[in-house]
This record gives structure tokens, sequence and C-alpha cells, in this order.
């Protein structure tokens, strides 16, 4: 049995995960695989993913993976990452899909033709460090509010129960960037590649433990 | 709000960072896993390398070079140079790349841009550009390490590779490169405001007024600069804290 499992659905580059992971957690056995049995019996769950949600959604049903990955959302210490947090919802306007369900809400792009409050331009994909109002959950710990994490998308989550929402960003309104529930949380950026910032988020998910 | 980025670069050949002026002469800058290291310690946003290895027998050395930096840095890394077909991406990408950077094979080839995005997603594709002033308003596009002149125009070929899926554009003035008289702001500034997606300027930073000039004159979402980083002449935190002096949000 390993103590934590990353998801392996053939979407995006792992290797960061990992290796992020593995210098939180050095005495944790870490691994990444598409072994349903071993993600079954790990002690926590990491989802991440990049690329497009329909190419996602379509790599984890043809690895037969996504039951494991319900029951894992559900059952304990979770954490999406990216397009692991936009397939948790219902539904996601790329590609017109449903998602997991697992959370009630919507994945929409954001606008074309943004503008911030100089008129300057603002891109998509949102790329890069933006800073994250977070609320108060023990993955936050030793985080300081508006530290700046590394985004790199194009869509964001809308989540229906407004409870959930652990953290929200600006381009230029405010989008959710974090939610959770129970033993399940999950961010839009990429936390193994957020410098100290995101190893401490990392090092918090490896050290919690949900009610 | 998100910030500009501030990336450094290097440019790698066999195993050490080197510096050219123009695209020539070059200057030997050290190990690139110390520096890579270095400018993570230093609050670099991102950091780039470029293999400018002519020779494929030296290709492993990049790949080593990578898992080493990866396994260390936390932060995202671009790796371009000498990427032909899907197969490279895929290969940087485990070593450890966040980001490949296609230059040269996109023009001879532009299906690979669309089949590299199609397969790893836009977010890790960046298309590089170095472009030369051929007429006021106008550049062209150059490839093979700017010895090629293709014929197209380089505002141009950034959108349609914008459409063909790239994730970013990494936009070098030939005419400027080295030369540390700053970037070529009218480039960048027609680049960035035809495109949706992020441009990242280089090609001459002489000083960190070219660097804050970047994205307030040429509107650039990312500036990248190599020399004045490697010799020791500006450090990645006395940039960030230039630029955010002048109003620019940045990491600091």
């Amino acid at each position: 049995m390993v103590d934590i499992a990353i998801v392996d659905y053939g979407m995006g580059n792992l290797r960061s995960v990992y290796q992020a992971v593995r210098k939180v957690a050095p005495a944790a056995s870490v691994q990444v695989t598409d072994d349903a049995s071993v993600i079954a019996a790990a002690g926590r769950v990491v989802f991440p993913g990049q690329g497009a949600m329909p190419d996602c959604m379509r790599e984890l049903d043809g690895r037969g993976l996504r039951q494991v990955v319900l029951d894992a959302a559900r059952n304990k210490p979770f954490l999406g990452i990216c397009i692991g947090l936009q397939m948790l919802f219902e539904h996601s306007a790329e590609g017109d899909i449903p998602g997991l369900g697992v959370l009630q809400g919507e994945v929409v792009r954001f606008a074309h033709e943004l503008k911030d409050a100089q008129d300057n331009k603002l891109k998509v994909p949102h790329m890069g460090w933006n800073g994250v109002h977070h609320a108060a959950h023990p993955l936050w710990a030793g985080i300081a509010q508006d530290a700046r994490f590394y985004y790199v998308h194009s869509y964001y989550v809308q989540p229906r129960d407004k409870d959930i929402v652990q953290g929200t960003s600006d381009y230029p309104q405010p989008f959710v960037c974090a939610v959770s529930r129970g033993n399940l949380f999950a961010v839009q950026f990429h936390p193994e590649k957020s410098a100290a910032a995101g190893l401490k988020l990392l090092e918090n998910f490896v050290n919690w433990n949900p009610v | 709000m998100l910030a500009k980025r501030i990336i450094p670069c290097m440019d790698v050949t066999a195993g050490r960072v080197v510096k050219g002026v123009s695209f020539v002469e070059l200057r030997d800058a050290g190990d690139p896993v110390e520096i890579a290291r270095r400018y993570d310690e230093q609050g670099a946003d991102e950091l780039t390398f470029l293999d400018i290895t002519a020779s494929s027998d030296d290709r492993s050395i990049i790949f080593h070079i990578i898992e080493k930096v990866a396994e260390q840095v936390f932060i995202p890394l671009t790796v371009g140079g000498g990427v032909r077909e899907v197969q490279d991406v895929r290969n940087l990408l485990n070593a450890g790349a966040d980001k490949v950077s296609i230059n040269t094979s996109a023009v001879v080839n532009p299906q690979l841009v669309a089949d590299a995005a199609g397969r790893y997603g836009s977010q890790c594709i960046v298309v590089a550009i170095d472009a030369k002033q051929v007429a006021p308003g106008k550049w062209e596009v150059f490839t093979h390490g700017g010895r090629k002149a293709t014929g197209l125009d380089a505002v141009e070929w950034a959108k349609k590779m914008q459409t063909l899926g790239a994730g970013e554009i990494l936009l070098t003035s030939m005419d400027q490169d080295g030369q540390k008289k700053g970037f070529d702001l009218a480039l960048t500034r027609a680049v960035t405001d035809a495109l949706e997606i992020p441009v990242i300027a280089s090609g001459g930073v002489g000083n960190l007024q070219h660097l804050a000039d970047g994205v307030t004159k040429g509107g650039a979402d990312a500036v990248l600069a190599a020399s004045i980083f490697h010799f020791g002449e500006y450090t990645v935190q006395q940039a960030k804290q230039y630029m955010a002096q002048q109003g620019i949000e940045v990491r600091l």
C-alpha cells in the first residue's frame, strides 16, 4: 500500500507533482499510478490534470479509473489540481461535457476581450502568478493572505454551493480557485510549480487528517 | 491581480550556460543547475532553457540538466531548441519541463504545433519567434538560429500560431538581441496587441528600465533576459523591486 497515490490517466506532466510531493513528504511512499487497486488502497490521493477537459475525461474513463477516483474523492484525503479541480464539477463549457459531478456547479471560460481597470488587455490563458485570498482551512496554514500561486488555465469553476469556496483570485473579477468539502480539497493553480507557497500547501495536504 | 513575469533565460551548449551577441560570439556563464537554483532563490517566476547545441549527439545533456533542475526548483521550466516532432515534446516533458518551446520546426511543419498542443495541451506549447525589422512597422520571421529568412510576417505568423494552439509566444528581436539597448518595443506592442495569448518579450535587455518598458510600453505579459542576470549586474529580486516601484504588478 502506498501513502500517496498520484492518479495517472495519461494527461500532463506528473513528474512535477511527484517531485514536489516527494520534497514535502520524504518519508512517505509516493507513486504515480494508473492502477485502480493502488489508488483504492492508498492513504491519500492527488488528482492532477492538464490539457483539455474532454481529453482528460475520456482518458480517465479509458483507463477505468472513474469509480476509484469517485470513491477516493468521498472517502480519503484528496487533492485535485487544475483540471483535477474542474473534473469534480457537474459540467464544463470546454467541449460542453459532463464532469464527475462530485461537486455541484459549472466550469466556464474567461470572457474574450478581458480588460483590467486601466483598460489594458488581459490575456487568456490566465498564465502566471496571481494572489489568492483564502479562507480559514488547515491547508492554508502558514500561507500568507494574498500569497501568489502559479496558474495556467482558460476555464474556471463556478460552484453552486458558496460554502465550499476556500479561495479566490482576481482576473479582473474574483474567480474561485480553491474549494473543499470534508476530505476533499481542490485548487485551480499548480502548487507543485508555486515555489515556497505551493510546497507549503502540499505539505499541509500530506499532513492533513480531515474528520 | 496577475503579476508580470520575469524569466531568466539560459542558452545551454555542451552542458554549460553561454551567452552570445546577436546570436554569435558565445561567452561562458556557468553551470546550468547552479544558475537555475540561484535564480529560483532570487524569486524568478519561470526559467527558460534553450538548447543551442547544433549536433544531436549532445542532445542527452539537456535532458540530464532538466532532470537535475526539476528535482530542486519548483517553478515552471520551459525548454526549447531542437524540437522537431511530437516525441521530442514528450521526452522533454518527461524529463521535467513544464513547457516546450518550438521555433524552426513550427515554420518547417506548422502541424507540429497543432499536434503537440492537441496531445499535451496549449499550456505547455510555447512558439518562439525570432524577428527582424525589414521596414517601418514590418518584421520578418527568421529560423535556424536567425540564419534563415522565411518571408513570413512576424505579426501574422504569431496569429497563426495562436490559432494552431500555441499557449504563449516567446518573441525575440534579432536586431536588439545582445545589444543591451532594450527590447524592440514596437515589435512587442504589435504582436501583443494582435494576440489573445500571453507574449514574452526577449532580446536586448541591458538595464532594469528596459524590463519595465517591455511591460509598460511593449505590453508584454512577461519579460525575458539573460546576460544582465548571468554576469551579476542585477539580481531578479532587484529587477522586481525596480518594476514594482513603477507600479508594475510583480511577485515579490
